[in-house]
């Protein structure tokens, strides 16, 4: 059965009338994507460029150590890759060794999925200030992001606070928190890993500029906070006044999380304050107003501004700034309020919310002859939800490129990806294909044996490429 | 080679995912009142593994999968051996960590399952789309013998508000 499918996508791929489809960045969008379009069209050709030597993007770099069972994913991926008709093609970066127009040129259809890969700034005063750590870069940084591999951060002092309350926020709480000897056996690396052993971190806030209603993280990620061993939750009790009366009329996600926050908030009152334990602490209604340093610009602390909601209905209420101000002091702060998408091609448009603008994923349909260009995942979307939403989007702009391919009868012309390399990238470094990861992969899991570890990730992509070129 | 590959897997689940294992002892520990239904052990499932059941997707789009699957197996563990074409079904293979093999049931057929909900199950249900009161996931649904014929819906992966 399956040799009968393989043997006539071959036949297929011996004439030229077959798609030809290109999706750039290999994460989960992507792979979705190649998913859907490998399974509903009868031949086709789909090749996944990635900037990174490696794929996987935000399951392999975003997703924490120690939530293994969500990487699980790999293995469909990994299904999706290993077909006949899917090629992947690391270390090949849009903008630098090509441009959107050419792949345009070359393909019958052209995808983005490259994500969000910057953070969002917050603008106020020392910003810049000694100890301020990107969470998304404190993430790349424990997941061997090569870019974030040698992120300097102090974690000598005993107290951090987080800026933002989503689950990357919660992340780097948990992973400032867990008892070191948990975080051993997973395959956090090895740099981040002995940097934590270090740390004097004892009590890490959590700060939020809405109400305990407003919060972005998700259920799971804070009862598992919740849970942590040598851990207490502190909440002020002041941020929950009135908070108990509304849950009735929300919505069961929401009313349950409120519900898992206010069950905390009760025991806390009642369990004393363990020497031992660190202290999670979340804090809401403050909102950052600058970072306050000392004379060699390290942070010292953060001026927050207390805020206030204003109108009576949940979903018409504002945080409005109140002319008080608080003072929390601490030696390290994470900037955790969201990522951006980068252009990382200039013929890339964006539009007033920094994605990139479309209509049911596309985004150009203007072109007599070049392919017609779509955007899926957090490019398009914007960077929120779980792998889920991004799942369910991705097949859906892939059904409106399959319905697009099926609706038309004649490819030609198009050489794909040995076009592409032919003309544009020859002289520029080798391209990683899928043997190359699968190189890649074994020597990690090798190097995480030898430390007891599911595996240990190489952080240089100079390194990756010896791996995986033979 | 259905039934080794099948045992196999149990095998892996009772290794890889003791996380589900102690959810379900947790919920007989914690509610008495529903002693009436009692919850299968893994000895059980093993032994009941060559009785079968008919059991049907209904998809989104009205297509009906219909397929035999053991007693013993999860929803899940039907999709997969069966390789039925749910796209995207179980991405994180039943450990409780992602929402993708969300399936609704009829109000009966719900009312019937012998183990409630555990508020892990709960909390990834929280994120799927088209969530409703008879909402469960494939991955935490055994079958039984007296499910023969169930029917359940598979929602729609996708939220048009998003788009």
């Amino acid at each position: 059965m399956n040799f009968i499918k393989l043997v006539s996508i071959r036949n297929f791929s011996s004439s030229r009338n077959i798609p030809r489809v290109c999706i750039v960045g290999a994460g989960p969008a992507g792979f979705y994507a190649a998913m859907h379009i490998t399974k509903n069209l009868p031949a086709v050709n789909v090749d996944i460029i990635e900037k990174l030597p490696v794929p996987f993007g935000l399951i392999r770099y975003g997703v924490a150590p120690d939530h293994p069972e969500v990487k699980n994913v790999i293995n469909q991926f990994t299904k999706v890759a290993q077909q006949p008709n899917v090629n992947f093609y690391g270390n090949v970066t849009l903008g630098k060794d090509i441009r959107i127009s050419q792949l345009r040129q070359h393909y019958d259809a052209v995808l983005l999925t490259y994500g969000a890969e910057e953070d969002k700034t917050l603008g106020i005063e020392n910003e810049e200030a000694d100890n301020i750590v990107a969470a998304r870069r404190f993430v790349g940084w424990y997941n061997g992001l090569p870019s974030d591999k040698d992120l300097k951060i102090d974690l000598s002092g005993d107290t951090a606070a987080i800026l933002g309350q989503g689950n990357v926020a919660l992340d780097v709480a948990r992973i400032l928190l867990t008892p070191i000897n948990e975080l051993k056996s997973t395959d956090i690396t090895d740099h981040a890993l002995n940097a934590l052993a270090e740390s004097k971190i004892k009590e890490v806030y959590l700060i939020g500029r809405r109400g305990p209603l407003q919060v972005a993280f998700t259920i799971k990620e804070l009862r598992e906070q919740l849970k942590l061993s040598n851990c207490q939750t502190v909440w002020r009790n002041q941020d929950f006044e009135g908070v108990e009366n509304m849950i009735n009329d929300l919505p069961r996600p929401r009313k349950r999380l409120t519900e898992l926050m206010l069950k905390s908030l009760n025991e806390y009152k009642s369990i004393p304050i363990h020497n031992d334990n660190k202290l999670f602490k979340p804090i809401f209604f403050r909102a950052p107003k600058k970072i306050l340093v000392n004379s060699h610009k390290k942070i010292t602390g953060i001026d927050l501004i207390c805020n206030e909601l204003q109108g009576n209905k949940l979903e018409e209420q504002k945080c409005v700034a109140t002319a008080n101000t608080e003072i929390l002091n601490c030696s390290l702060a994470f900037r955790s309020i969201g990522y951006k998408c980068v252009k990382a091609d200039d013929e890339i448009v964006f539009n007033s919310n920094g994605l990139v603008e479309n209509s049911k994923g596309i985004v150009d349909n203007n072109s007599n002859t070049l392919a017609k260009l779509y955007v899926a995942g957090w490019l398009g979307t914007g960077p929120i939800g779980v792998i889920l939403h991004t799942m369910g989007n991705a097949f859906q702009v892939a059904k409106v490129m399959c319905d697009d391919l099926k609706n038309k009868d004649c490819f030609t012309d198009k050489g794909g990806f040995e076009e592409i390399k032919k003309n544009y990238i020859k002289n520029s470094s080798p391209i990683v294909n899928w043997e190359g990861w699968e190189r890649i992969d074994k020597y990690e899991i090798e190097q995480g044996k030898l430390r007891n570890k599911p595996r240990e990730k190489v952080c240089s992509i100079e390194k990756m490429i010896d791996i995986a070129i033979i | 080679m259905n039934i080794a590959r099948i045992s196999y897997r149990t095998l892996l689940k009772t290794f890889n995912s003791p996380k589900s294992y102690i959810n379900k002892y947790n919920y007989l520990g914690t509610s008495f009142s529903n002693h009436g239904s009692a919850v299968p052990l893994s000895t059980t499932k093993l032994r009941l593994k060559d009785e079968k059941v008919k059991l049907t997707f209904i998809l989104h789009d009205g297509k009906r999968l219909e397929t035999e699957a053991n007693v013993g197996d999860t929803l899940l563990d039907v999709v997969v051996n069966n390789d039925l074409n749910i796209e995207g079904y179980g991405a994180c293979e039943g450990t409780l960590t992602c929402s993708t093999c969300h399936v609704i049931l009829k109000k009966k057929d719900y009312d019937k399952l012998p183990e409630e909900a555990c508020e892990e199950e709960r909390d990834m249900l929280d994120l799927a789309y088209g969530l409703t009161d008879t909402s469960r996931l494939g991955c935490q649904i055994t079958l039984t013998k007296d499910m023969d014929g169930l029917e359940v819906t598979v929602p729609e992966t996708i939220n048009d508000a998003r788009s």
